[in-house]
């Protein structure tokens, strides 16, 4: 499933960029981030809690980013298993840029999932994957304007 | 006949337990010192495992064990197989890939195991199983039978290149090109057979327990057929000899094909007994049951028909592609060969028939038969064909039918089977009057001012039941013999056991069996016990699938009672002081015809035991047994009519009139049969209107619950009016062909046909959903706007 999107963001191109690298915002900005430490450069671990139709999990995983030309476009994957519930990966493409003082971000991301959640919720899958793709840029794009 | 004899409508003997709840199902036997199995399932539909972390788990409270398939393999634990060998068109022998109980290096479906939690409790077992960290390489998965077949697809099984597990045909193709070539007339459609998950009530179980002691292994389990679980587990997958291993399959509720198998939960569930010294149970889930009930049908064929001038069926030519999913499970290659395109000729005289068919493996459950098996799939092609034929043609398809049916018995087709009664015209008038086709123009004439589509479709359904002559199956290539066994004790009070090698998972065998007891020696069915399913008890048996029980077990049990009627009238000619050939059977008593000399059914029973005035050499007691081998399948025929509503609004259809003559043979009790036919048309209409099993391309299961599994329910069916139309099978002593699955079989293209016709466009698919009907809707319409 692909799933596509736009803000405007009040900050500044680097901000922006800066602050898609850092755990502290991201853990934030990931719909029901529990942990979220970095590992390594690129390279973060995280503790995600998802409910999917009727499969509530927790997600343990890895989120990495990728392709980075900055301040202008990255690739963020993450994949996480679910134990019992499955596993869920995907990844974003997203590309800033700048307007006068203020960033545009758009992004194409995609998601895939397997084992229960698949099973039970797959009706719901496409509907919650967008809704978790776009409230992670919103919050991003809230926390930003917040500071 | 006594009032309880054959052709009684003698109430269900077991529905007193089933109805009050006291029924004995696998799940409700509890072992001492019972522990419970949960099985650790790949979320992957294709994935190599690298390595499996068992430490967490075996940490946490209350667990036993945690197992794995490379100490299952190195117990000597044999692999799962299929019992049907199917020869390619090039002499090539079937490309059958590994299939261990819990996979070592691969898996192959979502919901393949590769390791099992024995724990104290079902939660315990559950939270240790979520608790084995599993590392997998993921590998590019298929799904579905077209994609696997192309170049470049993801290989499965490396013995199986290309995922062909074999390319086998039928019948002339020479010829029936040829008659093709010059037919006036040629109709070609693509036709697709949905793919469905079986849905018994009662999900699959098992309770395994190894006695240390005797070195004996007990499994209770969720079998069609436990003789034969225990010789494939015995034989194949060594857990014990068959004299150190009882299988008992106590109540059963519902199999529909998916119990026949032996699935690699009881072979784990014996195995781990012997390994935690302990009874071992696994219960499936729901979800579980979704992902490793083996699946039914999933063909993809493209057929031509061709006609003379005179509208006479001149040749049929199917190419069909069929998905076998990630494994072979026990038949799965005798359903889309020798049960499918051996009915490819249906109820009609074509000289030539030619059908070949490739299988493939994919990333999903493994595939068998399911209710029908290949019968269906062969009665949809055929009944949808004529039915386009006949719309192209510009003829009544009914008049079509007739004009082409087989009239003189037996009858050899192209395609193996020699069919060997039937009054297929008979049926059709029968059905066509008692849906009142004549009247249909009127009715879709007042349909249409309610601003509703009406329409009619027919189904000539043609089945091979009573499976199977031993030899003939046997030289197609079939791994077992398909007999059946019966033993007959007349205990001393006169009371009478059977023991059958048949086995009842809702077909009502405890009332049937007695009432042929019943009409033989004129006794009440409450003297009579029908014993069933427990290899301790049963010398042997087949099982119960392909509607076998009647035409095959009750041969059996006719023949063990021809033995006992023949020793009860040499004691009563004896004590009586007549004539055997004076001796009759009747009113409780055994009597010498003509006189009044007579002995109690009781005293017979009596005198054989206490053997005190026996014939000259005569053996004490009052017990035979026979086994019965089928001289030829049965074919139980029919035609089905029915009769839907669409709205064109929403695309919804109505089944508005169902109508079934069926030929059964000889039917023991009407109101079973009727039964039968009720349960095998709701599920034809499921798979016509609400079923389909669905992966997606990744490989996950999209359809892994009832959201979104859609079962039929009361108010999707009609109230149907069924009927019967028989001609008694010659091939058995008691005349019956069998009815288990012809529901089933017959009524998929009567619905579908229904449906085309109604809305003016052929162009529909199973299952027939608001949706693709609506969309089918549109198709028409925008053809009218271009016009």
């Amino acid at each position: 499933m692909d799933m596509s999107g736009e803000y405007r963001i009040a900050a500044p191109i680097q901000t922006v960029w800066d602050a898609i690298q850092d755990p502290e915002i991201l853990r934030g900005a990931i719909p029901g981030c529990e942990e979220l430490e970095k590992t390594g450069d690129t390279e973060m671990a995280a503790k995600v809690s998802l409910k999917i139709g009727p499969v509530k999990a927790k997600f343990a995983g890895e989120v990495t980013l990728k392709d980075m030309v900055a301040p202008n476009s990255l690739k963020i994957e993450g994949e996480g298993k679910g134990g019992i519930a499955g596993f869920a990966k995907g990844g974003a493409d997203v590309q800033l840029v700048e307007d006068g003082n203020e960033t545009v971000l758009t992004y194409q991301a995609e998601a895939q999932v397997g084992g229960k959640i698949a099973q039970l919720g797959s009706r719901l899958i496409q509907s919650t994957a967008a809704k978790l793709a776009d409230k992670f840029f919103a919050n991003l794009r809230d926390e930003l304007e917040e500071s | 006949m006594t009032d309880q004899g054959i052709g009684a409508r003698v109430l269900r003997k077991e529905d007193k337990r089933f109805i009050t709840g006291k029924g004995k199902y696998t799940d409700d036997i509890v072992q001492p010192n019972q522990a419970y199995a949960a099985f650790v399932r790949s979320p992957h539909a294709h994935a190599n495992v690298k390595s499996i972390d068992t430490s967490a788990a075996e940490a946490m409270e209350g667990v036993e064990a945690v197992l794995n398939g490379h100490q299952l393999t190195g117990d000597g634990i044999g692999n799962i197989i299929c019992g049907w060998g199917i020869t390619s068109k090039d002499g090539s022998p079937m490309n059958m890939g590994a299939w261990s109980a819990l996979a070592t290096d691969k898996v192959r479906y979502v919901g393949d195991a590769v390791a099992v939690v024995i724990a104290d409790s079902k939660a315990q077992a559950q939270a240790a199983a979520e608790a084995v960290m599993v590392e997998y390489e993921v590998l590019p998965a298929v799904s579905n039978v077209l994609d696997a077949m192309k170049d470049g697809a993801p290989q499965i099984h490396e013995n199986a290149p290309g995922n062909q597990i074999f390319d086998w045909e039928i019948g002339n193709k020479d010829d029936t090109d040829a008659a093709l070539a010059s037919a006036h007339h040629t109709t070609t459609m693509d036709i697709t057979n949905n793919r469905l998950s079986p849905n018994p009530m009662e999900p699959r179980s098992a309770v395994a327990t190894f006695d240390e002691s005797e070195d004996h292994y007990t499994l209770y389990t969720t079998s069609q057929n436990p003789h034969v679980a225990r010789l494939v587990l015995s034989a194949f997958y060594n857990v014990a000899p068959e004299h150190k291993l009882r299988v008992i399959a106590p109540d059963v509720g519902g199999g529909f094909g998916a119990k026949i198998y032996i699935y690699p939960e009881e072979i784990v569930c014996l195995w781990a007994s012997m390994k935690t010294n302990r009874s071992v149970k696994w219960t499936s889930t729901r979800s579980e049951a979704f992902l490793t009930d083996a699946h039914g049908r999933d063909h993809v064929s493209t057929a031509t028909m061709g006609f003379d001038a005179d509208n006479n069926i001149v040749g049929f030519k199917v190419n069909t592609k069929a998905n076998l999913g990630g494994y072979m499970s026990l038949f799965s290659s005798s359903v889309p060969t020798y049960l499918y395109a051996t009915l490819l000729s249906g109820q009609y005289n074509i000289a030539n028939v030619y059908c070949d068919v490739q299988t493939y493996y994919t990333n999903t459950v493994p595939v068998d038969a399911y209710r029908g098996a290949g019968r269906p799939e062969a009665a949809y092609l055929i009944e949808r064909m004529i039915e386009t034929a006949a719309r192209e043609l510009g003829v009544d398809p009914g008049e079509l039918r007739r004009q082409n049916f087989v009239r003189e018995f037996p009858h050899q087709t192209p395609v193996i089977m020699a069919y060997d009664s039937g009054d297929f015209a008979g049926n059709l008038d029968q059905a066509k009057a008692a849906a009142d086709v004549a009247g249909f123009p009127a009715r879709k004439e007042e349909a249409a001012r309610r601003g509703k589509l009406r329409g009619l479709g027919y189904s000539n359904y043609i089945e091979a039941c009573g499976i199977a002559p031993s030899a003939a199956v046997g030289s197609l290539g079939a791994g077992v013999g398909l007999w059946e066994s019966a033993e007959v004790r007349v205990n001393p009070v006169g009371t009478i056991e059977i023991l059958t090698g048949s086995h009842s998972h809702g077909q009502g065998h405890e009332t049937t069996f007695a009432q042929l007891v019943s009409e033989r020696f004129d006794l009440p069915t409450d003297n009579i016990q029908i014993v069933h399913g427990d290899t301790d008890k049963v010398q042997f048996g087949m099982g119960t699938y392909g509607s076998r029980s009647g035409a095959v077990g009750m041969s059996a049990i006719s023949k063990a009672l021809d033995k006992v009627e023949a020793k009860v009238k040499k004691i009563a000619a004896h004590v009586l002081e007549a004539s055997e050939d004076d001796i009759v059977i009747e009113g409780g008593e055994v009597k010498v015809k003509g006189t009044d000399k007579a002995m109690g059914w009781h005293e017979v029973g009596l005198s054989a035991y206490t053997a005190h005035n026996l014939p000259e050499g005569m053996e004490p007691g009052l017990k035979e047994g026979a086994f019965y081998d089928p001289t030829n399948f049965t074919f139980p025929a029919g035609c089905y009519i029915c009769e839907v509503e669409v709205d064109p609004q929403t695309g919804v259809t109505e089944i508005v009139q169902f109508t079934a003559s069926d030929d059964f043979g000889t039917i023991i009790n009407p109101m079973i049969v009727e039964g039968q036919v009720h349960g095998g048309i709701a599920q034809g209409i499921g798979q016509a209107m609400l079923e389909h099993a669905v992966y997606d391309d990744d490989g996950q299961l999209l359809s892994g619950s009832y959201m979104d599994y859609c079962m039929p329910r009361a108010d999707d069916v009609p109230s149907y009016t069924v009927s019967h139309h028989s001609t008694t099978c010659p091939g058995n002593p008691l005349g019956m062909k069998g009815c288990g699955e012809a529901g089933a079989i017959g009524s998929p293209p009567a619905v579908i046909n229904a449906i085309t016709d109604a809305i003016g466009n052929n162009n529909l698919s199973m299952p027939a959903t608001p949706s693709r009907v609506w969309a089918a809707l549109q198709q028409v319409s925008a053809a009218q706007a271009a016009e």
